[in-house]
């Protein structure tokens, strides 16, 4: 067993255990994008950075990828993280915004602005379809190609390969491809539709039931804005 | 089998068909065929039993590795900091201007590969253009036509 302290608390994690494991062991909530339980951490996302040390020390690592030490200091909350996190979340969803997976973690962090260009391209690089497609999938149909900012996604030459099953795992598994959120502005700017939800529907309500049926629009879960009194005046107006 | 098959063979026998020698065999294929052909890689991925995509991956990701053929001169214009205030990016616009091509392709005769360098390390002689390891120092724009034809000259020579 090791034991080392986290928000606090004295925790133990077993052998080969990461930070993350130890914490959601605990109930301790880290939000992830680019880990999966079946598949081997891959540290891409960066949302789930806590910070280890104490003082000027301390630095942010991605705990889906750093192992339990004896000792360490981990805290999960701090305001560096929950910045970093916010930063994360904003730099995705300038690189797909059309993503409903992370137009609610924008949501959910209280990511209310995006001051970057948007790239509307559909993939973050979360490496997720690589991994269950070679891990679970052990077909090892598409990979990462190129470097820097042409990085990309696909099959060997780009063309259809010998060794895709169609399984459609990488598509089942994908955060920014498929699901589309459905909020207004949803592809130009920070959606924010669920953000005034009281329940907020990201925990309480299936996600079907939000893109089923034009969320923000349904009013099921969207508070809608006071009228103004003088409501005549602004039809007048108008 | 051809002759090609066969001489990638070769190369994937002098490192003992081992997995480790992935890069070596790689750098060979793009020594002698001057770029990486896809039924070379198509053929390490069967002997070496490693996935096609992890040797894409590889090849995609290393700049001296290309799977478009190369041309027999390769020109490299620097676009790093000190060589871009001196005025690179003009130059790089007047070498693709009087190629034909965009930066990291090819001229249709397979003269000239034309491409870009962030840093060579001597900005003191910036802008800096290097043909066939022959450097170019204090290049300018009128420039660009003389070491151009330089080359073609050479070639036109050894015909």
């Amino acid at each position: 067993m090791i034991k080392f302290i986290m928000n606090g608390l004295e925790v133990q994690a077993e052998e080969g255990w990461s930070i993350l494991e130890t914490a959601k062991f605990y109930g301790l909530e880290i939000p992830t994008l680019c880990y999966n339980e079946g598949l081997s951490p891959y540290g891409g996302c960066r949302l789930c950075l806590v910070e280890i040390g104490e003082g000027p020390r301390a630095k942010l690592v991605s705990s889906c990828t750093y192992p339990a030490e004896e000792g360490l200091f981990v805290r999960t909350d701090t305001n560096r993280v929950i910045k970093a996190r916010r930063m994360m979340i904003e730099l995705m969803l300038s690189v797909a915004p059309g993503s409903k997976v992370i137009q609610d973690l924008a949501s959910k962090f209280g990511v209310k602005q995006m001051r970057f260009e948007v790239r509307n391209e559909e993939c973050i690089l979360c490496g997720l379809c690589v991994r269950i497609c070679a891990e679970q999938m052990d077909a090892h149909a598409i990979g990462f190609q190129n470097r820097g900012h042409k990085k990309k996604i696909s099959t060997p030459f780009d063309i259809r390969s010998d060794v895709c099953r169609h399984c459609g795992a990488c598509m089942y598994i994908c955060p920014a491809c498929q699901l589309r959120c459905q909020g207004p502005d949803a592809d130009t700017a920070v959606c924010n539709a669920c953000l005034t939800m009281d329940p907020t529907c990201l925990d309480t309500y299936d996600e079907l039931q939000c893109w089923m049926y034009d969320a923000g629009k349904c009013g099921t879960c969207v508070q809608e804005k006071p009228e103004k009194p003088n409501s005549e005046d602004n039809e007048k107006t108008a | 089998m051809n002759v090609e098959t066969q001489k990638v063979k070769i190369f994937m026998q002098k490192h003992d068909n081992q997995k480790r020698a992935l890069i070596s065999i790689l750098q060979d294929i793009q020594a002698e065929f001057n770029y990486l052909p896809k039924e070379a890689l198509q053929d390490v991925a069967k002997t070496l039993e490693i996935p096609l995509i992890h040797i894409i991956g590889v090849a995609t990701f290393y700049r001296s590795f290309s799977l478009e053929p190369r041309g027999k001169h390769q020109a490299t214009v620097c676009t790093g900091t000190a060589c871009h205030v001196r005025g690179g990016p003009k130059i790089l616009d007047e070498f693709e201007r009087k190629l034909g091509v965009e930066a990291g392709h090819t001229t249709e005769d397979r003269q000239f590969t034309l491409e870009t360098v962030a840093c060579l390390g001597c900005c003191a002689i910036g802008p800096v253009v290097v043909v066939d390891n022959e450097y170019f120092a204090h290049t300018s724009i009128r420039e660009v036509g003389s070491i151009l034809k330089k080359y073609r000259k050479k070639e036109k020579d050894n015909e």
